[in-house]
């Protein structure tokens, strides 16, 4: 302990350099946000850090992206609830930058600000008929059934049989298995009313999930297939062409996360067979690009060109297409090729191809950072998420003496305060939120669920000044 | 002291700040079985990827996980699931021995984590698995260094 005090008072002296106190912003209150702030709050005990979220709730993708049959992931809820209460961390909500208020403003009251505000957007999937009825983008059916308040509304059509997802990653696995997961089970998750009342009317019978490659590029993980060959109700089947060219000698070299993988796929492929008629069907198939969503008015089919893999390292062999189309009768269409972020602040330097934000190693400029998905791009796990924001934060405490960050005294939140009060915008602090929090339990305890989510900006600011 | 008061006070914290039921339910249980006080202490020994070793005991029938976090270990990130077989942010590496000494092999699902974790190779496992025995006194885990950045 006495090594440790030493060390830290150590760490207080060599990061400030003098006695002004660090001021940090943290734009957006994900898991990269949090991350970021829990490290700091350890590293620089004399800083003040304050993280702002654009919705009147914390928490970014593990509340609105973790999927409702996946409790235990939110567990690391209970750890950033500790940094939010760490006393030098602040919570504020209800904070939209680029509207509320500006990265220049930002940087007149901050000494460092970190960008952490993610991959909203999804990547448009850019073929005719995209705008016929029930083609929908993943993220507004997760946003849908996770709470997401723009997408409360989202206009689905269930009364179908048959789903083309365009994309094999876990956002598209999670979409699957949500449509596919007995009405009961669903009943005792967090997943909203309003999407269970429209789930249970469902006549979903098959889900095609449809990857331009091969198995042995396939996106989605191991936990998230064994989920699907496990599922209730519901058999998975698989094109034995699509396997094949995958022979033993091949799976045998693989690094041991895809030998695994290809081997569950194998497995899975040898023993399928259609043994229940009323069960449900997970089909995925591989080497197919969508090229049309035919239909009047509502989709009723997609075409897909057939590829066919080609260069020499097996593992990143891309897809290239064959003069060979096929069809598929379908109902809805749900595309799920991936996010990305947007430029909240023209200020921001945005690469609009990558949809990402400029930046080196997580710095964009002095004492401007981004971390997690809105400087990696829309890829990982809450470890690699994790991991990053941990990274940025020890770049950032090996900059501030480099650059000079803590040159004046900076007023820090108060500064900010003055401006939106100015615009009226109402706050919602951590204490606020603990009270949607609670009302939220509360509402789902009548239902038998752990929690129903306030999906109304408007409700969740009113429970917030109560 | 200071800093010392605030470890203990976010222990205290983690074991009973959260009342809702909601969060009861998920929570982890720390210990099962015997009354603790008559469990046999062992140590383990946890090496940071930039070398420093951190010294703890737990009582036979721990996890590794439930060590850390019951003595408040430095090792950031550490068990961000919380033991529920859904990250793999307790990644540890033991030596060959310590590895086949354990009873308990890992489980397909145990696997699968490790499969999306970092510097992942054949004698890693998950420290929530992990389940202390007495034969288990002296034990030395490497503690990757994406989990606790090497140059922290």
């Amino acid at each position: 302990m006495m090594k440790n005090r030493g060390l830290s008072i150590l760490k207080r002296c060599f990061c400030s350099g003098n006695s002004i106190k660090p001021k940090i912003c943290v734009v957006g209150g994900g898991p990269a946000g949090f991350y970021a702030a829990q490290h700091l709050a350890k590293k620089l005990e004399n800083s003040q850090i304050d993280i702002m979220e654009r919705l009147p709730v914390p928490f970014g993708l593990v509340r609105f992206g973790v999927a409702p049959d996946h409790p235990e992931v939110k567990n690391v809820i209970h750890t950033f609830t500790k940094t939010a209460e760490s006393p030098n961390v602040n919570f504020y909500g209800n904070i939209s930058l680029g509207k509320d208020i500006s990265l220049e403003d930002l940087k007149q009251f901050y000494h460092i600000i970190i960008l952490t505000y993610g991959a909203e957007q999804n990547k448009k999937l850019d073929i005719p008929g995209v705008n016929l009825k029930n083609v929908l983008p993943a993220r507004n059916i997760v946003g849908w059934y996770n709470g997401v308040p723009s997408d409360k509304n989202l206009n689905i059509n269930l009364n179908c049989e048959t789903v083309a997802i365009i994309g094999q990653g876990n956002v598209a696995i999670d979409v699957a298995r949500i449509l596919l997961t007995p009405i009961d089970e669903l009943k005792k998750t967090d997943i909203t009313q309003h999407s269970l009342n429209q789930l249970s009317q469902s006549k979903i019978k098959k889900i095609v999930l449809i990857g331009r490659r091969g198995p042995l590029q396939a996106a989605f993980t191991i936990k998230e297939l064994r989920e699907m060959l496990k599922l209730k109700n519901c058999l998975t089947l698989w094109k034995n062409e699509d396997f094949e060219t995958i022979e033993t000698p091949i799976v045998e070299k693989l690094a041991r996360p895809k030998k695994r993988i290809t081997e569950l796929m194998l497995k899975s492929v040898q023993e399928q067979k259609i043994i229940n008629n009323e069960a449900k069907i997970f089909n995925p198939v591989f080497l197919r690009s969508p090229l049309e969503i035919l239909g009047d008015n509502q989709v009723e089919k997609i075409v897909l060109g057939v590829n066919k893999l080609t260069g020499n390292d097996l593992l990143t062999q891309t897809a290239t297409l064959t003069d060979q189309i096929e069809t598929l009768d379908c109902d809805l269409v749900i595309s799920s090729i991936g996010y990305k972020s947007i430029q909240a602040d023209p200020n921001i330097p945005f690469d609009l191809n990558k949809g990402i934000i400029k930046n080196t190693k997580g710095k964009i400029d002095a004492g401007l950072y981004t971390s997690g998905w809105l400087g990696t791009g829309p890829v990982g796990v809450i470890l690699s998420t994790m991991s990053n924001a941990f990274a940025v934060t020890e770049q950032i405490i090996e900059d501030i003496p480099k650059d000079n960050l803590l040159k004046n005294p900076k007023p820090g939140f108060e500064g900010a305060r003055k401006i939106l009060d100015q615009k009226n915008v109402q706050l919602v602090t951590w204490k606020d939120w603990a009270k949607i929090d609670k009302y939220e339990i509360s509402l789902g305890e009548k239902a038998g669920k752990p929690r129903e989510k306030i999906v109304d900006i408007e409700q969740m600011l009113k429970i917030a000044s109560s | 002291m200071a800093l010392n008061v605030l470890r203990r006070t976010s222990k205290f914290g983690r074991l009973l700040g959260f009342t809702s039921p909601a969060v009861k339910n998920n929570m982890r249980i720390l210990s099962v079985g015997q009354p603790a006080l008559s469990k046999k202490e062992v140590e383990v020994t946890f090496i940071k990827a930039n070398g420093d070793e951190i010294k703890a005991k737990g009582k036979v029938g721990d996890s590794l996980l439930d060590v850390v976090v019951n003595n408040n270990l430095d090792l950031d990130g550490f068990g961000a699931c919380e033991g529920t077989l859904t990250c793999s942010t307790c990644h540890l590496i033991l030596s060959p021995e310590n590895y086949n000494s354990l009873p308990n092999k890992p489980s397909e699902e145990e696997l699968d984590m490790l499969d999306l974790a970092y510097d992942l190779c054949d004698t890693s496992r998950l420290g929530c698995q992990i389940i202390l025995e007495d034969n288990l006194d002296g034990l030395k885990v490497k503690v990757p260094a994406t989990v606790n950045d090497a140059r922290s």
